[in-house]
């Protein structure tokens, strides 16, 4: 008999989202993913001046606003005809700003939303070291008060008790290297979350040697964190859960818009050179130029209504919150009709059919050391190690791009808004592929789309009934347990639905999952 | 472990929100989130966190029902936190929390459902406190601010805000220790739009290390010049927060630092009157502003 497993709210991530998966015979025959919030940014950007675009759109999210900022950067840059004039200064410093969110990011993710899937954290209630975080994390599991770290999925927990502890250290360690990469970022970027430095034509802050200094040595720490703890501490997690390899594959279709401009004089952000190359692979075989031109989006199972599948900027938001047919807020993007996935290890993936000799040394090294195959890199624990991967490539590149900045040179263009005008920017972020597309009129804003990555890996179904990548993710996974269906959470999160954050870990209790009924 | 620790239940819920507030939050340094979270933050006293969607454990119906039990078992106990404004067009389907007993709640029957039995509300953020960006025009969710929705759900409860795009960790974290040290703030510690007037006494521009440019004449005209950034749009002459002399993550920077306009986030008024926000705007304004938030 089917069963219905419903997860709402999906906690630990980035807002609010459900999901569903009818489970028959222990696997998921049918998933769906919903986000159960909407704003209505696109209407309320209408009319509004168009350099208010880059303050308003990082609003769209805490955790990863920056990318937000670079976006629509990009995206006015463009518009204004500036793309190819921000200065070196003002490219590099983007850079910088935006690669300390990724760091920022992926460390959160890693140890804050996503280590209490596979970390018991009640192991701490014995410990008996000479750690004071770890001894005031034991006091507090003897209090007894457990939120909010109570209740929890109970079972699949499977790390020696002191391998546990020592999980439950770094995840109070990454606090602090999480909350570094955004003081780092707050030199060049004014302040964090939200920067206030970066608008179109560069940058507004000058670099200075202090600045370079001090952003160095914050930077060391965290590569240090990088290297000998973030990194072995995914390792440790695919070696004690290594049928993880096997579960949550996508759909294969992977896209990146590549990230990290190198050179600042191509007006066109598909070509432009990118430390992250921009592309599409399907099946793991060969590259294939990316055509921004093929993206539409559909809104058959979205909260909107009806239209047929059109590109970004032909795109009307038109919220019709009762639809029949509906069953999320996000719509459903789609590169030539078909589904892609987005995030690191799409951006891995694409970087490495394009021949990205670092990205491929790396990723090779990966999967030999890891004893497994290119392909399974598909999967829950293969989103966690491209991630990983992008941290350390990131952080190492950052240390070399901040000797290129030189004090006392331009940081921004000069412009003028024009009176009528299109714009498009599209860069990778911490979880992939975003868009931003605006139409100017009169100097305002007459048209502004974004299409972001949990919009590519999170979307619904569209009119020829393709699942979207989460969706795909789910199907076919066989559920051990009912009650405590770790394997939907933890295939969910791999995907970093964009998220927030924060803190310990642990409970007890056994718990009831979501609704669990009968259909 | 040696003295009694009370709890102090506190439940944090957000509706129309972008997790802005909630990752400033965790920049906090003295206290860490860790002492935040598990130990006595105030000695004596340990907030206990029992729900948090972005920090919590759990996920599904048992979290949701953490709530709906919060405001059934310690009435006029908990601190209620509100992050986010709060979508109430089309009954408020918008925005929905999660599910209990197969039926989805919306952050609307939330809100009202726990501030009616909370202690008392904290709203932190713009959006919670005065609407913020999504109550930007033309407001296609009908985003409401705490106090508005509480005055119109007629609910009569204790209201503090904490604004800023998103507020200072210090700030959030300040107004609960005083709450826990000396009790809800008394009228005369809040300014008219229940503001903390520890940290939102002063006029930024009053104490703006460029405001020796303002004084001088010498204005910035193009993006990355040093001077006074009022000519570019820099909304400090109107903004109340202690930014010029807290700064931000660490004492690193804050927006001015860097060459960037102020663009007043922490102000009733933000972002639809203080827009647009790279431009000037005039004496007439200013003292609109002035009669308006004082």
């Amino acid at each position: 008999m089917a069963t219905k497993v419903k997860i709402d709210p999906l906690t630990r991530i980035e807002g609010h989202m459900k999901i569903e998966a009818t489970i028959d015979g222990g696997e998921v025959k049918d998933a769906r993913c919903a986000g159960t919030l909407f704003r209505g940014f696109e209407i309320i950007l209408k009319g509004r001046d168009p350099r208010d675009a880059q303050r308003i759109t990082q609003r769209v999210c805490g955790v990863c606003p920056t990318v937000h900022g670079t976006a629509a950067t990009l995206n006015l840059d463009s518009a204004f005809g500036i793309a190819n004039k921000v200065p070196d200064n003002g490219r590099v410093m983007r850079n910088l700003i935006l690669g300390a969110n990724y760091l920022q990011s992926h460390i959160l993710h890693f140890y804050h939303l996503t280590a209490l899937d596979y970390v018991d954290v009640t192991a701490v209630a014995d410990y008996s070291g000479d750690d004071p975080a770890l001894l005031s994390v034991r006091d507090f599991i003897a209090r007894g008060e457990l939120a909010p770290f109570a209740p929890r999925y109970e079972g699949d927990y499977r790390f020696a008790k002191e391998v546990n502890q020592k999980l439950v250290k770094h995840y109070l360690m990454a606090l602090e290297m999480r909350r570094v990469a955004h003081e780092m970022l707050t030199l060049f970027g004014g302040k964090m979350p939200h920067n206030a430095a970066v608008v179109p034509g560069g940058v507004t802050e000058q670099p200075t040697i202090d600045k370079i200094t001090g952003f160095l040595w914050r930077l060391n720490n965290i590569r240090y964190f990088i290297d000998s703890v973030y990194i072995p501490d995914v390792v440790a997690v695919a070696q004690t859960y290594p049928d993880y390899f096997g579960i949550g594959d996508g759909p294969g279709n992977f896209l990146s818009y590549g990230v990290f401009d190198l050179d600042g004089t191509n007006p066109d952000y598909a070509k432009r050179e990118r430390m992250f190359q921009q592309g599409t692979v399907k099946g793991l075989s060969d590259l294939a130029v990316l055509d921004p031109s093929n993206i539409t989006e559909s809104v058959k199972h979205s909260w909107y209504e009806d239209s047929d599948p059109v590109r970004p900027l032909e795109q009307e938001t038109k919220p019709a919150a009762r639809k029949k047919d509906g069953y999320s807020w996000i719509r459903s993007p789609r590169y030539e009709g078909e589904v892609y996935e987005v995030g690191p290890l799409a951006r891995w993936v694409v970087s490495y059919f394009a021949g990205n000799k670092k990205v491929k040394d790396t990723l090779d090294a990966c999967v030999s050391d890891l004893g497994i195959k290119l392909e399974d890199l598909n999967s829950v624990l293969g989103r966690h190690a491209a991630r990983a991967l992008d941290a350390k490539v990131v952080a190492d590149s950052m240390g070399e791009w901040l000797l290129e900045l030189n004090p006392g040179e331009p940081v921004c263009a000069t412009y003028e808004i024009p009176d009528e005008s299109e714009g498009m920017g599209i860069v990778d972020g911490p979880r992939g592929s975003l868009g931003h597309w605006i139409r100017i009129k009169d100097k305002v804003i007459d048209k502004y789309q974004l299409v972001v990555p949990t919009t590519w890996n999170g979307g619904p179904k569209d009119e020829k009934g393709q699942y979207g990548p989460m969706e795909q993710a789910l199907l076919g996974t066989k559920v051990k347990d009912a009650a405590n269906p770790f394997e939907l959470v933890r295939i969910a999160r791999s995907f970093d639905p964009c998220l927030a954050c924060s803190v310990h870990t642990l409970d007890f209790k056994g718990s009831e999952i979501a609704s669990l009924r009968v259909v | 472990m040696s003295s009694k620790v009370y709890e102090i239940p506190a439940v944090y819920i957000a509706g129309a929100a972008c997790s802005g507030c909630s990752v400033s939050l965790i920049n906090t340094i003295n206290p860490n989130v860790q002492n935040l979270l598990v130990d006595p933050v105030i000695p004596g006293k340990h907030v206990s966190l029992r729900f948090h969607a972005t920090i919590m454990a759990g996920q599904g119906e048992p979290v949701m029902k953490v709530l709906r039990d919060t405001a059934k078992e310690i009435p006029g106990e908990y601190v209620l936190i509100i992050d986010g404004s709060i979508p109430t067009g089309e009954d408020g389907i918008y925005c929905t929390l999660g599910e209990i007993d197969g039926k989805e709640v919306t952050m609307m029957e939330m809100a009202a459902d726990l501030a009616k039995k909370a202690l008392a509300v904290l709203a932190v953020g713009t959006c919670s406190s005065f609407g913020g960006i999504p109550s930007g025009e033309p407001n296609p969710t009908g985003a409401k601010s705490v106090m508005e929705f509480l005055k119109e759900q007629k609910i009569d409860k204790p209201v503090i805000n904490i604004p800023g795009c998103p507020p200072h960790p210090d700030w959030i974290v300040g107004t609960i220790a005083d709450i826990l040290i000396n009790g809800l703030p008394t009228a005369d510690k809040l300014d008219e739009v229940l503001r903390p007037k520890a940290f939102y006494g002063e006029l930024i521009h009053d104490n703006c290390p460029r405001r020796g440019f303002f004084d001088a004449g010498q204005f910035a005209r193009n993006t990355g010049e040093p001077g006074c950034l009022y000519e570019l749009g820099c909304k400090g002459p109107y903004s109340y927060a202690d930014c010029p002399n807290r700064q931000w993550n660490n004492g690193t920077n804050w927006c001015i630092g860097a060459g960037a306009q102020c663009i007043g986030c922490v102000e009733p008024d933000f972002h639809d009157q203080l827009a647009p926000m790279f431009q000037k705007i005039g004496e007439d304004d200013l003292e609109r502003f002035k009669i308006k938030t004082r």
